[in-house]
C-alpha cells in the first residue's frame, strides 16, 4: 500500500510539476497570446481612460464583459454591434435612470469625453478574437 | 480546550457569524430586484449589493479561516500561540477593514473587479493584517513541539491564499489581462490553497471525532491535496477559455478542470470511510454532521454542478449565466461555509464548557440551511438553463429573457427564507454558548 511518505512524494511532485507547466503557459500568453488575440496595439489612451471608469463604476456589479460580471444586466462585450453608438450613448449620458427594458441602470450623466473614452473601450472589447464567443444563436429563426 | 489562546478564536467565529448575516440580507436585496422589486435602487443600487454580498462571503469566510487556526495551531503544536495580544490585533484590524470596505462599497469606493472589489488602498491594509496573523500563526508552529502534517497543509493553504492575493493588486490597462490575473486570485483561491485550508479543517476534525489513527488520515489528506494541484492549477484554464487568449486553454482547462472533482469525491469517500472505520463514540454529533455533510455538498455543488458547465462545448452557452451563480452557491456553501460551521460547532463546546450540541435547534440549523441551499440552488438553475435557452439559443435580447425567468426568482426567494431560518438558528446556538472561559480548560481533550 501507499506510505505517508510516498502521498506526500505524490503532493510536492504533482504541485511543481503543474505550476511549472502552468508558469509557462501563463508566460506564453501573456507575452504572445494575449497580445494577439486583443490587439493590444489598439489599447489608446482612450481606451484605457474607458477601463479606468469601467473600473471605478463597477459597471461589472450588474453586466457582464468577456462573460465575467453579475447577471443583472446585459452582457456588454458586443453592445457597440448590437446597439450602435447613438444608443450607448444616450444611455452613458442619461440623467434620469435608464430603464427601457424593466430594471434600473444608476444613471451616470457622463460627460462628453467620458462617453467617448466608455465607447473606444467597447469598440476595442467588440474586437477581441474570443474563441467564439459569445456564440451565434443556433435556434433562431 | 486544552490552551487558554485557543479561546481567541472565538472572536473570529463571531465575527464571522454577524457578517454572513448581513451577506444574506444583501442576498434578499439581490433577489428581489431579480425579481422586479427594486425599490432600493437610489440607496443600494444592485452593483453596490453585490459587491457587498461577495466580499461579506469572502470575508465572514477568512475571518472562519484564522479562527479555525487560532484554535488548531496550538493543539497540534502543543503550545500557546505566541501573542494574544497581537491575535486581538489583529482581529480588530480585520474587522475594521471589513466594515471600511463595505461602507465604501456604498459611496462607490471600490474597484469593479469581480470578488476583488476592495479598494486598492485597502489592500495595502489586508496585506500587514494578513501577514501579522501569519506571523502569529508560523512562529507558534516553529516553537512547537510537533509539526504535524495537519497543522502545516491548514498553515501552508493560508499562506499561499495570502500570496495569490498579490497579483490581484497589479493595474493592467487591458482587459484581458486584467482578467488572466484576477483567476490567479479567485480560481486559484477556491480550487486550490483554500482546499488545503479545508483538508487540514477536515483532517482536524475527523482525528477528533473519529479517532482513526492520525497517520492513516494524514496519508489520505496528502492525496487528496496532490489531486487538488494536479487538477486545480492547469484547471484555471476554464476561465480563459473566451476572455481573449489563445486556444489551446480550451483543451489544457477543459481536460483538467472536468478532473478536479476527483479532489472533492476524495473528500467525501475519505470522510465517510474514516468515519465508518472510527472506534471512538465522539459526543458531539452536530459537529459530525457538520463535518460529513461539508465533505457531501462540496462534491455536490464543486464537483457536480463544477464538472456540469466546465466542458468548452457546454461552457461557450453558459459562460457568464445563472448557471454560474448557481454553481457559485452550493461550491462555497458545501466547501467553504459547511466546513467553517462544523470546525465552530466542534469548537464552541470546548470553548465555552457548554455542551449545547444535539439540540433541536442544532438539527435545525443544519437541516433547514441544507434543504434551503437545495432549494436556492435549484432555482437558479432552472432561471439558468432557460436563461441559456432563451437568450444564447433562440437569441432573445437579454432583458426579454430576464423578464421571463422572472418567477424563478419567487423560488429563489422562499428557498432562501428556508435557508435563512436555519442559519438563524446556527447564530442563535452559536451567541447560547457564551464566552468563552479558561473553566473550559482540560488536560486531555479530544
Ligand atoms: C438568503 C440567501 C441568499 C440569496 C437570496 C442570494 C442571492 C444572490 C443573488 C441574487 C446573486 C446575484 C446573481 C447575479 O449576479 O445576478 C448572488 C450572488 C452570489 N452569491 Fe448569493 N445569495 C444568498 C446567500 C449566499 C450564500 C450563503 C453564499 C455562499 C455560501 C452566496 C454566494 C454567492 C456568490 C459566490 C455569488 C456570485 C455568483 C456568481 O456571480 O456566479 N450567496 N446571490
Ligand atoms: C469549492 C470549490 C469551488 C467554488 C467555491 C467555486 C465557485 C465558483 C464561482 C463563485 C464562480 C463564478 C466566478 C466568477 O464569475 O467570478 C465559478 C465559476 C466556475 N466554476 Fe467553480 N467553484 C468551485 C469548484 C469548481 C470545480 C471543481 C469546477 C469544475 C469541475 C468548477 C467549474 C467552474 C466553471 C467552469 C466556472 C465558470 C463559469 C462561467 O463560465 O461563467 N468550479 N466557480
Ligand atoms: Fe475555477
Amino acid at each position: 500500500m501507499l506510505s505517508k511518505n510516498q502521498a506526500k512524494l505524490f503532493f510536492l511532485g504533482g504541485t511543481v510539476v503543474f505550476f511549472l507547466i502552468f508558469l509557462v503557459l501563463s508566460a506564453h500568453t501573456l507575452s504572445s497570446g494575449i497580445p494577439k488575440k486583443t490587439h493590444s496595439e489598439n489599447v489608446t489612451a482612450e481606451v484605457a481612460a474607458g477601463k479606468v471608469l469601467f473600473d471605478e463604476n463597477n459597471c461589472m456589479g450588474c453586466h457582464t464583459i468577456l462573460g465575467e460580471g453579475a447577471y443583472y444586466a446585459p452582457e456588454l462585450t458586443k453592445v457597440m454591434d448590437r446597439r450602435g453608438e447613438g444608443f450607448v450613448k444616450a444611455v452613458l449620458s442619461s440623467k434620469t435612470p435608464w430603464t427601457t427594458t424593466g430594471r434600473k441602470m444608476v444613471a451616470y450623466d457622463f460627460t462628453e469625453e467620458e462617453v467617448s473614452n466608455l465607447i473606444a473601450f467597447f469598440t476595442w472589447i467588440g474586437q477581441m478574437d474570443l474563441n467564439g464567443f459569445p456564440p451565434e444563436p443556433d435556434l433562431k429563426k | 480546550m486544552k490552551y487558554k489562546s485557543q479561546k481567541v478564536a472565538y472572536w473570529f467565529f463571531a465575527l464571522s457569524m454577524v457578517l454572513l448575516i448581513l451577506q444574506i440580507v444583501y442576498g434578499f436585496i439581490m433577489a428581489f430586484a431579480h425579481a422586479g422589486y427594486d425599490g432600493l435602487h437610489e440607496i443600494i443600487p444592485f452593483n453596490t449589493a453585490t459587491a457587498t454580498h461577495k466580499n461579506l462571503l469572502v470575508v465572514w469566510l477568512l475571518s472562519g479561516f484564522m479562527g479555525a487556526a487560532y484554535y488548531i495551531i496550538p493543539e497540534e503544536s502543543q503550545r500557546e500561540l505566541v501573542s494574544v495580544p497581537l491575535a486581538k490585533l489583529q482581529f480588530w484590524a480585520l474587522a475594521i477593514v471589513g466594515v471600511v470596505a463595505v461602507a465604501g462599497f456604498h459611496v462607490g469606493w471600490w474597484e469593479g473587479r469581480k470578488f476583488l472589489e476592495i479598494p486598492r488602498f485597502l489592500d495595502y491594509l489586508v496585506v500587514v493584517d494578513i501577514l501579522l496573523f501569519l506571523g502569529i500563526i508560523f512562529v507558534t508552529i516553529f516553537k512547537g513541539k510537533e509539526k504535524t502534517t495537519t497543522e502545516m497543509v491548514l498553515a501552508m493553504g493560508l499562506f499561499f491564499a495570502a500570496l495569490l492575493y498579490l497579483p490581484g493588486m497589479i493595474w493592467f490597462d487591458n482587459q484581458s489581462v486584467d482578467s488572466f490575473f484576477r483567476w490567479w486570485v479567485v480560481h486559484l483561491w477556491v480550487e486550490g490553497v483554500w482546499e488545503l485550508i479545508m483538508g487540514g479543517i477536515l483532517a482536524f476534525l475527523l482525528i477528533k471525532l473519529t479517532g482513526v489513527d492520525r497517520e492513516l488520515i494524514e496519508k489520505w489528506l496528502y492525496v487528496i491535496v496532490g489531486l487538488t494541484f494536479l487538477s486545480g492549477i492547469l484547471g484555471t484554464g476554464h476561465h480563459y477559455y473566451y476572455i481573449g487568449v489563445p486556444e489551446y486553454w480550451l483543451m489544457i482547462g477543459g481536460i483538467f478542470s472536468a478532473l478536479e472533482p476527483l479532489a472533492f469525491l476524495g473528500m467525501a469517500l475519505f470522510a465517510f470511510a474514516m468515519y465508518r472505520k472510527g472506534e471512538k463514540n465522539h459526543p458531539n454529533k452536530t459537529a459530525l454532521y457538520w463535518t460529513l455533510g461539508a465533505a457531501i455538498m462540496s462534491f455536490a455543488g464543486a464537483g457536480l454542478l463544477g464538472i456540469a458547465h466546465t466542458i468548452p462545448s457546454v461552457n461557450m452557452w453558459t459562460h457568464g449565466t445563472l448557471i454560474t451563480a448557481m454553481h457559485g452557491h452550493m461550491a462555497f456553501w458545501g466547501a467553504y461555509a459547511m466546513m467553517v460551521f462544523a470546525i465552530i460547532s466542534y469548537a464552541m463546546p470546548l470553548m465555552t464548557g457548554r455542551k449545547l450540541y444535539n439540540t433541536a435547534g442544532s438539527s435545525y440549523a443544519f437541516w433547514l440551511s441544507n434543504i434551503g441551499m437545495i432549494g436556492m440552488t435549484t432555482a437558479f438553475a432552472t432561471a439558468g438553463v432557460a436563461q441559456v435557452y432563451l437568450e444564447r439559443k433562440v437569441g432573445m435580447s437579454f432583458m426579454e429573457a430576464q423578464m421571463a425567468i422572472e418567477v424563478h426568482f419567487w423560488v429563489l426567494i422562499a428557498s432562501a427564507t428556508l435557508f435563512t431560518i436555519g442559519i438563524i438558528y446556527y447564530v442563535i446556538n452559536f451567541f447560547q454558548h457564551g464566552m468563552p472561559t479558561d473553566e473550559a480548560l482540560v488536560e486531555n481533550i479530544d
